[in-house]
């Protein structure tokens, strides 16, 4: 692979298979009930220029189980980014001080951007509205683990598809492993254009539509995202389409009974709570496989095998 | 009606650059994107809309007193992939150039994306637009991924 992960395009299909399974093995390290310091003497910069809990905590378990340190930017406001440092001179600095990276920022391309700047492998955690591709693997590791495979699976992708980072790396890679994809959102949210077309380009089988409930007995997977009010220009353009979309188990009556609800949280009000209580609900199982889709991608990244079961 | 003199000034020119085959309608952006205004003392000539046997109808452009460089060519590519440039020295075609765009344009324009990381003036590293595809042109930014609006690309010519 790739000595960086800035978009899925980073990694083969056969990678994304051989990472998975490695973040299995790792689970028990997540779960703390294995200790196993592969990463002992390692450093990683956690480099957040935008509000993070999921990502920014799960990067930092993930080097601390496998017994490396964490060093953090800390709070945006008090670094040397609001005193006009440009992000290359910050990453710059940073290459010298970690042995690998995670990066958020407000800008699109940034990660594109430190890894060009750095010697040390970079993971993008998040660049504006463009990829968030740790997700996607961690995504992708929870869909395997309910469904015991990707392939050829429907996934209806709901809410924010035109801001939301976490669709567009997702829909990419599950257009991959040939599963059937339905979007839905209001016309004002829905998939950018050059996404489908990219998507359309690879093959895909797409509907979109601005109807969930009717995508409900087809999905095997119903990915919810929050609708982002930090994203949208104007509080009436956010008002007009927040609350579109609201999940209850009543609506899961007619749902295949493998079927399983994922979200990338934070959620506001798009999946009600009375969803925790169902055999579909995954969404705080997703959030927990952070710890080994990181675990697992900087083993990789800095060349460390994880050893099997037996070893 | 025009003298010999302007007459021979369209049809050949001592010392300069032709570019051929601009696609017609087109030579005013190329005049623009190479910086070539009209306050310069030597002649330019435009020929526009003019019958072509490959292109049904196209532009030329003849600039007298300046050869063109590889850098300008490459910027020429954008808006201008298909056209063929000649060197004239004392009347005669001293070397004949293609238009290449090849796979990637290093700071020739910055990405028209208004969130892209390249926005940051202060941003020193190399603005890169990836060529997806030649003919017809598709440039992405080498950062955001952002495909490029070649109309607005060329308000952002660095």
């Amino acid at each position: 692979m790739d000595d960086d992960l800035i978009t899925m395009d980073d990694l083969t299909n056969e990678e994304i298979i051989s990472l998975l399974d490695d973040a299995e093995r790792l689970l028990p390290v997540a779960h703390g009930s294995e200790y196993l310091p592969l990463l002992e003497g390692k450093l990683l910069a956690n480099m957040f220029f935008e509000p993070s809990t999921r990502t920014r905590m799960s990067f930092e378990a993930a080097m601390k189980r496998l017994g490396g340190g964490v060093v953090n930017l800390g709070d945006v406001n008090s670094s040397s980014a609001v005193k006009g440092e440009t992000l290359y001179d910050t990453m710059r600095m940073v290459d010298g001080y970690c042995d690998i990276a995670s990066l958020r920022h407000p800008r699109q391309g940034a990660a594109q951007y430190a890894a060009d700047a750095c010697a040390i492998p970079i993971m993008n955690g998040g660049d504006g509205a463009g990829h968030h591709p740790t997700q996607t693997l961690l995504d992708l590791f929870t869909i395997r683990q309910a469904h015991g495979r990707l392939d050829g699976l429907t996934v209806a992708l709901v809410g924010d598809l035109r801001y939301g980072r976490t669709v567009h790396s997702l829909s990419h890679a599950l257009a991959r492993f040939d599963c059937n994809l339905i979007f839905i959102s209001p016309s004002q949210l829905a998939m950018p254009t050059e996404i489908v077309s990219d998507l359309i380009k690879q093959g895909a089988n797409i509907i979109e539509t601005e109807d969930l409930y009717g995508a409900v007995p087809d999905a095997d997977i119903i990915y919810m995202t929050r609708i982002q009010k930090e994203r949208f220009p104007d509080e009436d353009e956010y008002a007009k389409v927040a609350g579109i979309y609201k999940l209850t188990a009543a609506d899961l009556v007619g749902a295949k009974g493998e079927m399983i609800v994922m979200h990338p949280l934070p959620r506001v009000n798009e999946i009600s709570p009375d969803v925790d209580d169902t055999r579909h609900a995954r969404y705080f199982e997703q959030a927990f496989h952070g710890v080994v889709a990181r675990m697992a991608l900087m083993c990789r990244l800095l060349g460390v095998a994880v050893p099997g079961v037996d070893s | 009606m025009m003298s010999t003199g302007e007459m021979r000034r369209v049809t050949a020119i001592n010392n300069g650059t032709v570019i051929d085959h601009v696609p017609a309608g087109a030579a005013l952006a190329v005049l623009r994107m190479l910086g070539i205004s009209g306050d310069r003392s030597s002649p330019i000539s435009l020929v526009m809309n003019v019958p072509s046997s490959k292109h049904g109808r196209k532009d030329i452009i003849k600039v007298e007193d300046r050869e063109l460089t590889q850098d300008e060519l490459d910027r020429l590519a954008l808006i201008a992939p298909k056209a063929s440039v000649a060197i004239i020295r004392s009347y005669s075609v001293a070397e004949k150039r293609e238009v290449s765009i090849g796979s990637e344009l290093v700071n020739i324009a910055s990405c028209t994306f208004s969130n892209c990381i390249t926005i940051n003036p202060r941003e020193p590293q190399d603005h890169r637009l990836t060529v997806v595809s030649g003919d017809p042109i598709e440039l992405r930014c080498r950062y955001c991924g952002r495909p490029q609006d070649m109309d607005e690309l060329i308000d952002n010519l660095l």
